[in-house]
């Protein structure tokens, strides 16, 4: 096992007993980063000197003893949507190419006071968004079990990072099951918190009400480790729930006898890969052997889920996106007639193709004419799959599925079909506000891996880690590292 | 006249909170061009609002203030258009649930009460100042502005004259100042009014096709635009031709009303719930608290005046048309015991010299107790009403006390008959001629007279007795 | 399907949107919508009108700050990032109102 191969915990532990030195992780990662990460492009911005400073500083309080965090001295990376005080956060967008926050997120300020180290900001979709490949401006990023195939979309570097071992746990923000969805294809566990749990100042969201950031780590252990670490009531985010700290680690229990399982049948029926259907029915029946009371249900909103995410992602994108027009930070067109040929070419020369057509989508939905057949409607289908959704959780305590009905797919696989259902599998968790989590559950006959989706009830997270800490005692998926 | 003009007017008032209305930048107008700026009210990526308590308290009193209904659930909406001092390109305001509705302001107008209903008040965030080089071929956005609170204050369109307008506009105005949520500055932009005008034959109920028109900077402004734009679209009916709905800029030099660039698209704001914010709630118990925290309020005040101090109807309108003049006025009354001359004197005298000097009642340069005192100098025949003119003037210059004023200056009341007798003496010996004309009959002559008394004795002679010894020595020497 | 893109709609949002196209991306934006329009109008299969919108997933109300003056940024910070800039200020070509 190489040092990059080790969890956060397993990292935290040599660093505490001054087996390992934090500088001496911080450039084995560098040094990992710079050896393969052009053949996987998880990266955008690489900080190569800040993070070897920062070591340092960390190294000093370990031996004064005043670095009291399970996080110390371990390195990690942000997602490029996320601000970074002094350092360019672009969202993966020529739009925000030269864009230096002068503030930041507060997830960075809290793992900045539990003396991590930031390794770098991720490459993402641009503003969060993807299509099959990615939809970076600037590089695909790929994924390390397999470079010909995709890590996922959209926020797919954190679980690229992750999983080829160039940083020990990444943030990223999920939209639509944009962490999840990578996590699932990269081998690696994500979770995208309750709303309201985690503060989303200084994410650049797209989509206000459904985005989150969450976290990417190797295993359920490293992911409660996280979580301790950025939750919290934010004053500067109206939005942030004020619920009180958890100790998260405390739900690391191995026992989940009598919790109730539910599965939507609309999700293993349909066209799910065989391979992925076997790998689910596979943990199904080990989670029963745990004692754990597995159902199929019915889960009928299931299937308009998708369709009301476009609506309201790309209402709240298009208004959201709204203020990129080069007046106060961003890309600015060299050449211009006035004021409004100025906001066409800025915006049409800063954005990509997707994001365009998203924003056009979203403006549709919002005009005046429309609002109440689209917007309107997928407000109302909003209460309707909240509703489902407490309905299950009076039966079940956590509700399981496939993360992605398939592996990973070719790069090149290019769909004429602009609209993606896959979303349908963890685009519910980011309507309801709920807690979405997906762990590492077998691989493919390729050896790629497949991701077991796994939901419970707002702040239901404990719950959540409890059962993904059980699985993983008693299976070793998440133990698989890439080859590369 | 066959024709009725149906009037309706949007005021935007800035609220006087200290700090704007989603961050924590200061409100204070004036500081040099984007030194009051922050990530949040420049809109950068990643920043959210977080709402200012005191904005909604202020717009409760507003509306309480206003006779309105007061929404216990409202929330905050995006409305959604480009203009480059509208950093996030979309404003945070509120659509379909305001925070207030369905009140009205009671206003007179030629000795009759009419009331005004008012549609809604909600809140909403400015936006910045945009200033456009003369000689050159850029504008400049300072943003210091942009995200100072504001109250959108929308009126149903019951006014049917260019006087009704102004009477409401002075009363909503007087209103606002009272319950402290706006220092309604006209001139500082903290008081904003757009007019929306249509015009229809007199005795029909559907109404005309209407314009709005803006960048109106007083309310003498507002009265021209009104009686312009009222002109303008009947001579445009007469003529056959129809209103296009538009907007309009007011030019004040021109005195004319411009169409602004039209667009054959109309704007579609595309309002959506804004998503970074939560709803607002004011239940019963908050709303009461605001509500015992009101003051008297101005049409109270007047009637108030009106009854315990008898004053007429239009003084008291004036006086309670500022709070800061109806303040200056009621100590100066309760002190000098005298409403009647405390009226007298702040209708007169004092607002005569505020206009000259373009000052404000704050900047008035003694205490209200010192007014009182002057009054009561008069009342007690210490100085003569004449002389009491010289002392506020006086007053004014040095912002001393009348008692002070009239030491130093000698100003007192001669009354002694025989120091009068004597200077009545000497007036008759120079003026003979006019003593020849008195007692030939020309009564204008006794009055000359009489001037020429007060005038050597620096208006200081008490009349009374000035008249009483001239007419008796005038008397003395018919014989 | 009564709803047809025309290129006349594509124009009107892309003006809404301050967005331009090729008419070879207007075409591809409309068959896009079109594509996408046809799966969001499979919502009409439920009936909602008895359904009421959900504005705020999370059920909190009243979140408020003090009405408490902070320092503002300085203003050097504030302009870095802009594209153009004069006299202490954002710039943007002429206005003409």
């Amino acid at each position: 096992m190489e040092l990059y191969d080790l969890t956060v915990y397993q990292l935290s532990d040599l660093i505490k007993s001054k087996k390992l030195g934090v500088a001496e992780l911080t450039k084995a990662i560098i040094d990992r980063i710079k050896k393969i990460d052009g053949n996987i492009g998880s990266y955008i911005t690489v900080l190569e000197e800040d993070a070897i400073k920062q070591s340092e500083k960390i190294q000093e309080k370990i031996n004064k003893g005043t670095a009291k965090s399970p996080l110390a001295g371990i390195p990690m990376a942000l997602a490029d949507n996320i601000c970074t005080k002094g350092i360019k956060t672009s969202c993966a967008s020529k739009m925000l190419e030269n864009f230096t926050p002068p503030y930041s997120a507060t997830v960075y300020d809290k793992l900045l006071s539990e003396d991590t180290v930031l390794m770098g900001k991720l490459n993402t979709g641009e503003f969060s968004m993807g299509d099959t490949t990615g939809n970076s401006y600037y590089k695909q990023y790929k994924n390390p079990w397999n470079t010909y195939r995709v890590a996922g979309d959209s926020n797919g570097g954190g679980a690229a990072a992750v999983a080829a071992g160039l940083a020990g746990f990444a943030l990223a923000s999920d939209m639509d099951g944009s962490i999840r969805r990578p996590a699932s294809f990269c081998g690696v566990l994500a979770l995208k918190p309750t709303y309201g749990l985690v503060s989303r100042y200084g994410l650049i969201a797209s989509a206000p009400s459904l985005e989150q950031i969450g976290s990417v780590t190797k295993d359920v252990t490293d992911c409660a480790l996280v979580l301790n670490a950025i939750q919290g009531y934010d004053k500067r985010d109206s939005t942030s729930v004020n619920k009180g700290y958890t100790d998260y680690t405390r739900a690391l229990v191995n026992d989940i006898k009598g919790m109730s399982i539910g599965i939507p049948k609309e999700y293993i029926t349909g066209e799910v890969d065989p391979e992925v259907k076997k790998a689910v029915l596979n943990s199904v029946k080990i989670l029963t052997s745990l004692g754990a009371e597995c159902e199929e249900f019915s889960l009928p909103v299931a299937e308009y889920a998708a369709s009301v995410y476009y609506i309201i992602s790309s209402a709240e994108a298009s208004s959201n996106l709204a203020r990129y027009d080069g007046i106060k930070y961003g890309y600015r067109a060299k050449e211009y007639k006035d004021l409004l040929d100025l906001y066409k070419k800025s915006r049409s020369e800063g954005f990509g193709k997707e994001v365009k057509k998203r924003i056009v989508l979203g403006t549709f939905v919002l005009s005046s004419e429309y609002y109440d057949k689209y917007y309107k409607k997928a407000l109302k289908m909003r209460t309707l799959i909240i509703e489902a959704f407490i309905k299950a959780f009076d039966k079940y305590d956590v509700i399981i599925a496939p993360t992605v009905p398939t592996t990973a797919y070719k790069s090149e696989r290019k769909t004429k079909e602009p609209f993606n259902k896959d979303y349908m599998y963890t685009v519910p968790a980011n309507i309801a506000g709920l807690p979405g989590m997906s762990i590492p559950c077998g691989v493919d006959k390729d050896g790629l891996p497949i991701g077991l989706h796994l939901v419970a009830k707002p702040f239901g997270e404990s719950t959540l880690l409890k059962l993904a800490y059980t699985f993983e005692q008693n299976t070793n998926f998440h133990k698989n590292r890439a080859r590369i | 006249m066959e024709y009725e003009v149906v009037i309706g007017l949007e005021v935007h008032a800035e609220l006087s909170t200290k700090s704007k209305i989603f961050c924590s930048c200061t409100t204070e107008f004036g500081g040099d061009v984007n030194t009051h700026i922050c990530p949040v009210c420049t809109g950068m990526p990643g920043t959210l609002p977080v709402l200012n308590k005191k904005v909604v308290e202020y717009a409760v009193r507003a509306g309480l203030a206003t006779n309105c209904s007061i929404s216990e659930y409202s929330k905050l909406d995006r409305k959604n258009y480009y203009y480059p001092d509208t950093p996030k390109a979309y404003q945070i305001s509120q659509y379909d649930i305001p925070i207030c509705h369905g009140g009205y302001i009671d206003i007179d107008i030629n000795g009759r009460e009419k009331r005004i209903g008012i549609t809604r008040i909600h809140i909403e965030e400015d936006a910045g100042k945009l200033m456009h080089d003369d000689k050159g071929e850029a504008s400049f956005i300072d943003y210091n502005r942009s995200g100072v609170p504001l109250i959108e204050i929308v009126s149903e369109p019951d006014m049917r004259s260019a006087e009704e307008a102004k009477a409401y506009l002075e009363s909503l105005k007087a209103i606002l100042e009272y319950i402290n949520v706006s220092d309604c500055k006209m001139q500082e932009g903290s008081f904003r009014a757009d007019v929306n005008l249509s015009v229809r034959k007199k005795g029909e109920s559907k109404l005309g096709t209407r314009t709005e028109m803006k960048n109106l900077s007083s309310f003498r402004a507002v009265v021209r635009a009104i009686e312009y734009e009222a002109a303008r679209q009947i001579e445009e009916i007469k003529a056959g031709r129809e209103i296009v709905q538009e907007t309009r800029r007011w030019d004040e030099g021109k005195n004319m009303s411009f169409s602004m660039r039209s667009k054959e698209e109309a704007q579609d704001y595309r309002f959506f719930p804004e998503p970074d914010l939560v709803p607002v709630v004011v239940d019963a118990k908050w709303k009461e608290e605001i509500k015992n925290s009101l003051p008297e309020l101005p049409r109270d005040r007047m009637k108030r005046y009106i009854n315990d101090f008898s004053l007429p109807q239009y003084d008291a309108s004036i006086i309670t048309g500022s709070k800061k003049l109806a303040d200056f006025f009621e100590e100066t009354a309760k002190k000098s015991n005298n409403a009647k001359a405390a009226s007298n004197w702040i209708m007169g005298e004092v607002l005569r010299v505020l206009k000259e000097k373009q000052m404000e009642v704050e900047e008035i340069p003694f205490p209200p107790k010192y007014l009182a005192e002057l009054i009561i100098l008069i009342d007690k025949g210490v100085i003569s009403g004449t002389i009491g003119k010289t002392v506020f003037e006086e007053m004014f210059k040095s912002g001393k006390n009348p008692e002070t004023i009239v030491e130093e200056k000698g100003l007192k009341v001669i009354n002694d008959e025989g120091q009068i007798f004597n200077i009545v003496s000497e007036v008759l010996k120079k003026n003979s001629k006019s003593v020849e004309d008195y007692k030939n009959g020309k009564k204008r002559a006794f009055g000359f007279l009489v001037g020429q008394v007060m005038k050597e004795t620096g208006g200081k002679a008490d009349p009374k007795i000035v008249n009483e010894v001239l007419k008796k020595e005038l008397e003395k020497s018919a014989d | 399907m009564e709803l047809k893109f025309t290129k006349g709609t594509i124009e009107h949002i892309a003006e809404l949107a301050r967005l331009e196209f090729t008419e070879e991306e207007k075409e591809e934006l409309a068959l896009y919508m079109e594509k996408i329009i046809s799966h969001l109008d499979k919502l009409d299969e439920l009936d909602t009108s008895y359904v009421k919108a959900t504005e705020h997933i999370i059920p909190l109300n009243n979140v408020f700050r003090e009405d408490e003056v902070e320092n503002s940024f300085d203003r050097d910070e504030m302009l870095k990032n802009a594209p153009e800039k004069g006299s202490g200020c954002f710039k943007v070509p002429k206005i003409l109102e």
